[in-house]
């Protein structure tokens, strides 16, 4: 089937649904589509119904405190938007870190991914495959086997467990106050497990509840505290004394260090028992449901994350690149630094560039906000029924590659690492889509599986585990050169601003838990010039471009059927699979409280 | 955690429970994003609570920030509970509003600014599901007078309420037996709940005028207050 990927693909002639807000994530957006006489989408749009822009809080500040604004932007992304920032910093004005810091940046990032992915599908996404209140139904017993045969390893797997675990579902739904199953289509035929996995859900949804906290310990370790970690430009807030005794909030020691490898263990243990078997057997339960690919199957970016020597991007563990028109055999190096590889345009969003520039490179980016709607708008100004995408649309900005629309997330991750012939990524692919295809029957290969609504919820499980698995080794390293003697966290040499020039740029890029992430920075007599950040779900929740390419989100609805249009549990479940974010991407617009979905059929 | 790292040598441990020989464990949370203006409302009260008292070391003081889920394992934890939040209850803005126990939703937050609102009332949901919800409870709310001001602070309806709450907060943890003591030297850096450039005044004094960077959100939900802003 082609994906489509520009408006000539579309067609707006059907019945239009619109949702506002889609739920269940971070911030606030709006989707619309139009499905035809089989309820199929033929167009889909989406809006970022909130502004932005960084620089409003961080203009003329100093450079040196902007991670500790950034962390505050948004609440599940902190740690990751601070890191960017201070590696933005240390651009601009030449700071290399130690290796200490290096190690210990790479640990509390990955335990931010890991966290991340983990409660991103136990909690935000579970709940558009899995249907609590059908686990009512199921018998303990058939659970219990279900859990062994998917798990052998996990402990969790008596039938006695699962009772207890359905006598207190069915406690709290008694109550009436449904809380978080609220809001749910639970006898929607979209739903396809039986009630003994999706028992077998709940009680994951609990355990990985219980698990979370535990991998969040690590930030406190190394940032001092968690909510909100410390971070600091040039290195990380925390000593090291390897002999030190002491409370929580001494320098790290032997004892903190071993208690983060437990926890490290724990999160390995969880990923291996409980989250990929789960992410495989949903999988295979929803087989026939392989729709949402969109732009993944063409168009795929990331920055690169985790270089295994510091400052050496060829030793990143999951590689940077650009794909594009799906062709895997040519991956296509990108450099955030050159204004003619990333631009943001406006053609479609809600804002004005100064004179009749184009696209901007965001060391040049513009945030002049110019709120107008289409000929087309059905509805006011104060109460928009229906938005007409023909015009200025979203609050989004729209970034593009070399002119392209792309997606960016795990599955581009995973995609690009898998094309570049990364072994630990090929290997954990190709395992994956084995028992995949054994489990169902099916011998699809991975181009026809990964980009996927159901591949992108794999990759960020696949990412959980390589995130895990990886910090064993950062751990050693860094007691390895620890115990060679060098207790190093931080370089100061350029603390001082009068040390800086008297301006500098500088970029910092990170692979976020959303998708590649970059801060961009203009330092001017010491003071914040210009600052500006293209956030994952600028990318994905991308609008259209003045070349009609459409963004992620859209391309993914494209040519899924719904079981009914009035209940849009496919629409977010693969809105969902991108783990959107708008918190940061744009700025609050929300009119009332309001929790529950509208959707509207016109 | 930050509260808890610090040694605490306050005079008492709070002990009023069924087992007298276990203090309370309390936490005293401010929830908000304090880069939305009245939104900050929960963590600027914790912030001054802690600036000015020492509690004993079975009572945490947090900012929770934009926290939502995140929360989930402080709430299980504690057995009693204070929390400060921008609410919407339809009240006049700048409205304090105290509510207690049962009574508190499961539902709060104003919007969906960030996880915490989306999240907060199914943070409480989630403890209880887990069988771990605090006994005593406290929410201590004030109905915000503007929110859509991005890198803005506390409009003085609102500022003048924190003051109020946090008399509040303290009245309801002397019926347990806590009793925090006025701190004789000012706060130690390295035991604020946030770095110092967030701290309240630094925040607002290095605001970026509006001239350098506009501050305007979208009109659909601007209307006629629009004028207002700009003044």
């Amino acid at each position: 089937m082609n994906t489509p990927m520009n408006t000539k693909d579309l067609d707006n002639s059907g019945r239009r649904i619109v949702v506002d807000p889609v739920t269940r994530i971070e911030g606030h957006m709006r989707c619309e589509v139009n499905v035809d006489d089989n309820n199929i989408i033929r167009n889909a749009v989406s809006t970022g119904t909130m502004w932005r822009g960084l620089e409003v809080i961080l203009k003329g500040r100093d450079p040196r405190d902007a991670w500790a604004f950034v962390e505050r932007i948004c609440g599940v992304c902190t740690g990751t938007h601070a890191l960017t920032s201070v590696r933005a910093v240390e651009d601009a004005l030449g700071i290399q870190i130690p290796l200490n810091a290096h190690l210990i940046r790479h640990l509390m990032d990955k335990t931010l991914q890991a966290h991340d992915h983990i409660v991103h599908f136990y909690h935000l996404h579970a709940l558009d495959w899995i249907n609590p209140v059908n686990a009512l139904k199921a018998d303990p017993v058939g659970t219990s086997e279900l859990q062994k045969m998917v798990s052998p390893h996990h402990p969790k797997s008596s039938p006695g467990y699962f009772k207890d675990v359905q006598t207190r579902l069915k406690k709290f739904v008694e109550t009436g106050q449904l809380g978080l199953f609220a809001n749910g289509y639970w006898d929607n035929p979209a739903y396809k497990l039986p009630a003994e996995a999706d028992l077998m859900a709940v009680a994951h949804y609990l355990e990985a509840l219980d698990m979370q906290k535990e991998i969040v310990k690590i930030h406190t370790i190394f940032g001092g505290k968690n909510p909100h970690p410390n971070f600091m430009v040039g290195g990380v807030a925390c000593a090291i004394n390897i002999d030190g005794v002491g409370a929580s909030g001494a320098p790290v020691n032997m004892t903190s260090l071993n208690f983060v490898l437990q926890r490290i263990k724990e999160a390995q243990a969880f990923t291996d028992n409980v989250y990929l078997p789960d992410v495989l057997a949903i999988a295979g339960l929803y087989k026939d449901w392989l729709y949402g690919g969109g732009l993944a199957s063409k168009n795929v970016l990331a920055y690169g994350t985790y270089q295994k020597v510091p400052y050496d991007p060829t030793s990143n563990l999951l590689p940077g690149g650009a794909i594009i028109n799906g062709n895997w055999d040519e991956v296509h190096e990108v450099d955030v630094r050159d204004p003619e590889q990333i631009k943001e345009f406006v053609d479609h969003s809600w804002y004005t560039y100064e004179g009749d520039k184009k696209g901007l490179h965001p060391w040049d980016g513009e945030t002049e906000p110019k709120f107008e709607l289409g000929p087309n708008t059905v509805g006011s100004r104060t109460n928009i029924k229906e938005i007409d995408e023909g015009a200025k649309y979203s609050w989004i900005k729209a970034p593009r590659w070399r002119g392209h629309a792309m997606e960016v997330g795990p599955l581009a991750r995973y995609i690009i690492a898998y094309a570049s012939g990364n072994d630990y990524v090929q290997d954990q692919v190709d395992r994956a889509l084995g028992t995949f295809n054994q489990n169902t029957g099916l011998a699809l290969t991975v181009k026809q599986f990964l980009p996927s609504t159901l591949g992108r919820t794999l990759a960020r499980a696949m990412e959980c585990k390589l995130c895990v698995d990886t910090m064993i080794d950062d751990w050693h390293q860094l007691v390895g050169n620890i115990k060679n003697g060098d207790s190093s966290t931080a370089n100061v040499e350029k603390w001082d601003p009068a040390s800086w020039p008297k301006e500098a740029i500088g970029v910092g890029t990170n692979e976020a838990p959303r998708g590649a992430l970059g801060h961009w920075i203009k330092i001017k007599d010491g003071k914040i010039e210009n600052y500006q950040a293209i956030v994952p779900t600028t990318w994905n929740g991308s609008p259209r471009d003045g070349e009609g390419n459409i963004g992620a989100f859209e391309a993914a609805l494209m040519n899924t059927p719904m079981e009914r249009p009035d209940e849009p549990v496919e629409i977010l479940r693969t809105l969902h699979s991108f783990d959107p974010c708008l918190a940061c991407s744009t700025h609050v617009m929300s009119e009332d409280g309001q929790e529950l979905t509208k959707v509207k059929i016109r | 955690m930050a509260g808890s790292q610090s040694e605490l040598r306050a005079n008492s441990g709070a002990v009023n429970s069924a087992d007298q020989t276990q203090p309370l464990r309390a936490i005293i949370l401010g929830i908000g994003n304090l880069l939305w203006a009245d939104e900050g409302f929960g963590i600027r009260a914790v912030e001054s609570l802690h600036a000015r008292y020492q509690f004993p070391d079975n009572v945490e003081v947090m900012d929770g920030g934009t926290q939502g889920i995140y929360l989930v394992q402080h709430v299980q934890r504690c057995d009693l509970l204070v929390v400060f939040d921008a609410i919407d209850y339809g009240l006049a803005p700048g409205t304090m509003k105290v509510i207690q126990g049962d009574d508190v939703p499961k539902y709060m937050g104003v919007k969906k600014m960030s996880l915490h609102q989306t999240g907060f009332q199914e943070v409480l949901a989630m403890a209880e599901f887990t069988g771990h919800y605090p006994q005593h409870l406290i929410l201590i709310g004030v109905q915000p007078v503007e929110l859509e001001d991005f890198g803005g602070s506390l409009r003085p309806a609102v500022q003048a309420q924190v003051a109020p709450a946090i008399s509040v907060a303290l009245e309801y943890l002397h019926t347990f037996g806590i009793h925090p003591q006025l701190r004789d030297q000012p706060l130690p850096p390295q035991e604020q709940l946030a770095p110092t450039e967030l701290q309240q005044h630094r925040y607002e004094a290095g605001r970026p005028s509006e001239v350098d960077a506009c501050r305007l959100g979208d009109e659909r939900f601007l209307n006629d207050t629009t004028d207002e802003r700009n003044n």
